[in-house]
């Protein structure tokens, strides 16, 4: 119980994948505009991390490993996450069309987002069970919602100020993430402390 | 002279990572030192040019309806051998690119260039502009790895500098030095580039996803960067 949840904070904290692993930096930079955005986004990734997860690792686990076709991995998990991503859609659209309004245009977007691919890869690199996986990716998805509105935050406050010109944009954006990365480096060590 | 400026606009004027902000979690996570930011350029050039010269070969053939998965299943393939290839001669490498290595697949640059150069151009020109691409992220991660190695770890290739090998700042090695080096990089970039490319060259207009990605405001940034100029 304790490493599930040493895994589940780190996950958050200090191997926060937007902020120290540098996954997902796409939606990360180019959604965290808005609360509601950035927050729908990070909820439809939270979503597609447990799903993809589930998929991938017993697919590794049962199908992979025991024929030596270790080897295919990347391009098995990129399909299934894209066809996971589909079906997820279609289904939601189906039976639950209020919340497919609400994440809908995120999902497609997902499919290429390298954090999903990351977590599923990791999962399997870190030599988790499928507990520890599905905890991990849990605590993945919550990191990067946890990074995603606290920055949306920072971006507001960004907007009204006053920017050198040729930092206006993208640059000023980089500098406050790294600012934001700064605080998340405070985690190292705690956990790990925390649980002796 | 045609095929001359194929290849140097990846270089400069549409240089995939400081001019069009494509595959920036590469970037970041591997221009620790000089070293890995060369491997990830190598691979990802390889990967880039297999694919546009595979994506040109076959643009008449592959239905235009389920061309995205049709790349994805090509690019992936050619990460897989990429991947192998590293393992085999270079463990190293691989030990310190790690993670980054299979997700070369979902580096939007590879992406993007079959969507909006490799299925509509010759062979000969996807090859020429994958080159040419490939060496623009090459040379964007160097200058990044540089000023990484340098200032954060006092060496360059891994030979000591006298005097900073001493005073070396460390958080440039690590993850917020990598935010901070790219954020400066582009505000120089803006500050020095004359020839702003034109808009639709870029972006999202050639993004595969670029419909829905407008919806949810992905391109805000990149148009942003654009309209500040």
């Amino acid at each position: 119980m304790t490493k599930l949840i040493i895994i589940l904070l780190s996950a958050v904290f200090i191997n926060n994948y937007v902020l120290s692993r540098f996954l997902g930096i796409c939606p990360f930079l180019g959604v965290s505009k808005k609360l509601d955005s950035a927050a729908g986004m990070s909820i439809a990734v939270i979503f597609v991390m447990l799903m993809a997860t589930a998929a991938t690792y017993p697919i590794q686990m049962y199908l992979l490993v025991p024929n030596d076709l270790g080897y295919l991995q990347t391009i098995v998990f990129i399909l299934v996450i894209a066809a996971l991503v589909q079906l997820v859609e279609i289904v939601l659209k189906r039976f639950i069309p209020s919340l497919h309004k609400s994440l809908g245009v995120y999902l497609p977007l997902i499919t290429t987002n390298c954090a999903v691919l990351g977590v599923t890869i990791l999962n399997i690199d870190e030599g988790y069970t499928f507990v520890e996986a599905m905890v991990n990716s849990l605590g993945s998805g919550l990191g990067f919602f946890l990074a995603m509105v606290m920055f949306s935050g920072v971006r507001s406050t960004i907007e009204g100020s006053d920017i050198p010109k040729s930092f206006k944009g993208l640059p000023i954006t980089l500098i406050a993430a790294a600012i934001t990365s700064l605080s998340f480096l405070g985690f190292g060590g705690v956990v790990e402390n925390l649980f002796g | 002279m045609n095929t001359l400026k194929n290849f140097t606009k990846g270089l400069i004027k549409e240089n995939p990572v400081l001019v069009l902000v494509l595959g920036t979690c590469p970037t970041l996570a591997t221009s620790t030192s000089v070293i890995n930011a060369l491997g990830m350029g190598a691979a990802a050039t390889i990967v880039l040019l297999c694919s546009n010269i595979v994506i040109s070969a076959l643009r008449k053939v592959i239905p235009n309806t389920v061309r995205i998965p049709c790349y994805i299943v090509l690019i992936a393939g050619f990460v897989t051998m990429v991947q192998m290839l590293v393992k085999a001669f270079s463990p190293a490498l691989d030990e310190s690119l790690g993670i980054y290595l299979p997700l070369i697949v979902v580096n939007c640059i590879i992406l993007g260039r079959a969507e909006m150069f490799a299925n509509k151009n010759g062979v000969f020109d996807s090859a020429v502009d994958a080159v040419g691409m490939g060496a623009g992220f090459t040379l964007a991660l160097f200058l990044m790895a540089t000023l990484r190695e340098i200032f954060g770890n006092g060496t360059f290739c891994g030979i000591e500098i006298p005097v900073l090998a001493d005073n070396h700042i460390s958080i440039m090695t690590m993850a917020p030095g990598g935010f901070f080096v790219f954020g400066l990089l582009i505000a120089a970039v803006n500050k020095f580039a004359k020839n702003k490319p034109k808009k639709k060259d870029f972006g999202c207009q050639g993004c595969p996803q670029a419909e829905v990605c407008g919806k949810a405001g992905c391109n805000n940034a990149v148009k942003e960067a654009a309209e500040n100029d």
